[in-house]
């Protein structure tokens, strides 16, 4: 790394002439230490405190929350062992907001494939490519309490989509969020609808980065569009697709905003995230809460470390 | 010759249908958001055009019983803050990180790395109990504190442009005479302004946009931002919709002007905002 280098001569520990003897190794140290030791953790001072503060003390507060039975508010709370773990492992109906989850990673699915044939489309020449890119990537930009509503209005009875496809002369009654499995499917298309556009300029960001000789080496060997996607541009943003998996995969497992603000958790929309609000401010069971949340963030670590470890990423190394 | 050109059609055409997607469903709240509550209760149906395609009156009621001008207020208020708050914490993170060697150096780097991996939703119940005990509970503090003391990608952006500012500029300042809270004010914040911008950008929206804790942490109605007013509008406006259309649509335009105008850069920052 040219970081090394770049520190080494730095003259904030002159590179004295290697002096005999160990005296002035260890006088070079002292004094650099004198320098560089108070001044940094100036600046750090109120990071450090806040990261504290703010992350990790609720991780340790949270880790012994999910052994006790405390409610949130009295000063009593008794330690319960595992009892909470097994309690949420156990009782299926707390698991089973897991389900939910999968509808979400399906419609991830999706939506990855769509970003990535848009951005592949539109790193070509096409008419109109910025107000299609504009189009494409502004829902990831709209408020997500306006989003809701805006799709409320689409899926209700005679609302948005039900127009539409009277238009199209298909006659519908049907109430779109109205059973469990219609409601998640239209919930999970409404956060395509929203993150698709992220991905997309990622995507299109990646495959614009690629040297436009090789296309023209490729073409000038007579290769496809669909053998330069597979050979040209697949290799190159192969590290911003694994990014968008495992986003995916966190932000399915944490789906919170559409799902509350659209119906609240009712007939059978309630997600992870949903519950463990429930349960900690509304139902003041702060330890059972603690304990899905606990479960949550190994999930997360767990996809990410996972993740890391198929698709070592260079870029991540800050040091 | 003549696939070439089906293919190039097939492309505008899915082109089209996904303009079409994603520009209806707001298109129709726009309409709806001009209409009468009578035009809204005569069944002409979702898509039919506003009578006066300039009555406002629905704007209006959502403004004054919908209390969005306060809403815009202290949202303005909380934006400013913690932006600030964000540039200045993540660009001291950053400072310290790449221009000094101190001990536990590792340590301090490993615990922002660290962070950045657990996902905020997450850890609410017990950053709860924190954010009570120190009073912040229903005020505007608890959600300046939590943006800008739980932001790393920040960090991440500040630490990429601190290290294309080449070192002999500082050591230039410090031969004369500047100590390191001059070189980090006089030499590095002013050449940190893209990095800057970025952060602007992308915290900016993110923070105009969020939900989650400002429904979490202010539950008091006067203390609504843009968010949590609208959500508001679900109960008393309950089955007006002409009038939570204006509300939404009053959110999106602000979003929809900054992004017309600033489009380059926010495309930029967020891509730099996620790869890191």
């Amino acid at each position: 790394m040219t970081d090394t280098t770049r520190k080494a001569a730095r003259p904030e520990a002159p590179a004295a002439p290697p002096a005999p003897g160990r005296a002035a190794p260890a006088a070079r140290r002292t004094r650099r230490r004198a320098r560089a030791g108070v001044t940094p953790w100036l600046f750090l001072a109120v990071p450090l405190a806040l990261l504290l503060t703010f992350t990790y003390a609720p991780i340790a507060n949270m880790a012994a929350y999910s052994f006790t039975d405390w409610d949130g508010v009295s000063p009593e709370l008794n330690w319960t062992g595992a009892e909470n773990y097994t309690e949420l492992l156990t009782r299926s109906e707390l698991f089973e907001v897991f389900l939910v989850s999968g509808y979400y990673l399906v419609a991830s699915v999706v939506q990855i494939v769509l970003a990535l044939y848009f951005a592949t489309v539109l790193s070509f020449n096409v008419r109109f490519r910025n107000f299609f890119k504009g189009v494409l990537f502004f829902p990831y930009l709209i408020n997500g309490v306006a989003i809701g509503f805006v799709f409320l209005y689409f899926f209700q009875d005679g609302g948005t989509l039900d127009s539409v496809l009277r238009l199209l002369g298909v006659e519908t009654d049907h109430a779109w969020l109205g059973t469990p499995f219609s409601a998640n499917t239209s919930l999970a298309g409404v956060s395509v609808w929203r993150y698709l556009g992220l991905n997309f300029v990622l995507f299109l960001g990646a495959i614009q980065s690629i040297p436009g000789e090789l296309y023209e080496a490729a073409e000038i060997d007579g290769a496809s569009r669909w053998q330069q996607f597979r050979h040209i541009i697949a290799p190159g943003i192969r590290p911003v697709l694994s990014l968008s998996v495992i986003l995916s995969v966190s932000g399915s497992l944490s789906v919170f905003e559409i799902p509350y603000i659209m119906t609240g958790g009712a007939t059978g929309t309630e997600t992870f995230v949903i519950q463990t609000v429930k349960l900690a401010f509304q139902f003041n069971k702060t330890g059972l809460a603690s304990a899905a949340a606990v479960v949550l963030l190994l999930i997360v670590l767990a996809v990410t470390w996972v993740q890391r470890r198929i698709v070592p990423d260079e870029k991540v190394d800050l040091v | 010759m003549t696939r070439r050109t089906v293919a190039r059609a097939l492309v505008y055409l899915s082109l089209t249908a996904a303009t079409l997607v994603v520009l209806l469903p707001l298109a129709v709240v726009l309409l709806t958001s001009l209409k009468t509550p009578r035009e809204m209760a005569d069944g002409s149906g979702a898509l039919a055009l506003p009578d006066d395609p300039l009555n406002v009156a629905n704007y209006v009621t959502a403004f004054r019983d919908g209390q969005m001008l306060s809403a815009f207020a202290n949202t303005a208020v909380v934006l400013v803050v913690a932006v600030g708050g964000t540039i200045l914490i993540g660009s001291m993170t950053a400072y310290a990180i790449d221009r000094f060697r101190f001990r536990f150096r590792k340590l301090v780097v490993a615990l922002f790395l660290l962070a950045a991996l657990v996902p905020g939703v997450t850890t609410q119940v017990a950053t709860f109990q924190i954010v009570d005990s120190l009073g912040m509970f229903d005020s505007l503090w608890a959600p300046i504190a939590l943006y800008m003391g739980t932001d790393i990608v920040s960090i991440y952006i500040f630490l990429q442009f601190i290290r294309s500012i080449p070192v002999s500029l500082d050591e230039a300042a410090r031969l004369d005479g500047a100590n390191a809270f001059t070189v980090y004010r006089k030499v590095i914040l002013p050449l940190l302004k893209p990095a800057i911008a970025t952060v602007v950008i992308v915290k900016g929206i993110n923070v105009y946009n969020d939900f989650y804790i400002p429904f979490l942490y202010m539950p008091s109605e006067d203390l609504g931002v843009i968010s949590t007013s609208l959500f508001r509008f679900k109960g008393p406006f309950g089955a007006h919709w002409e009038t939570i259309s204006a509300g939404a649509i009053l959110v999106i335009l602000p979003t929809l002007v900054v992004f017309l105008f600033l489009q380059r850069f926010i495309y930029n920052g967020f891509m730099r905002g996620a790869t890191k």
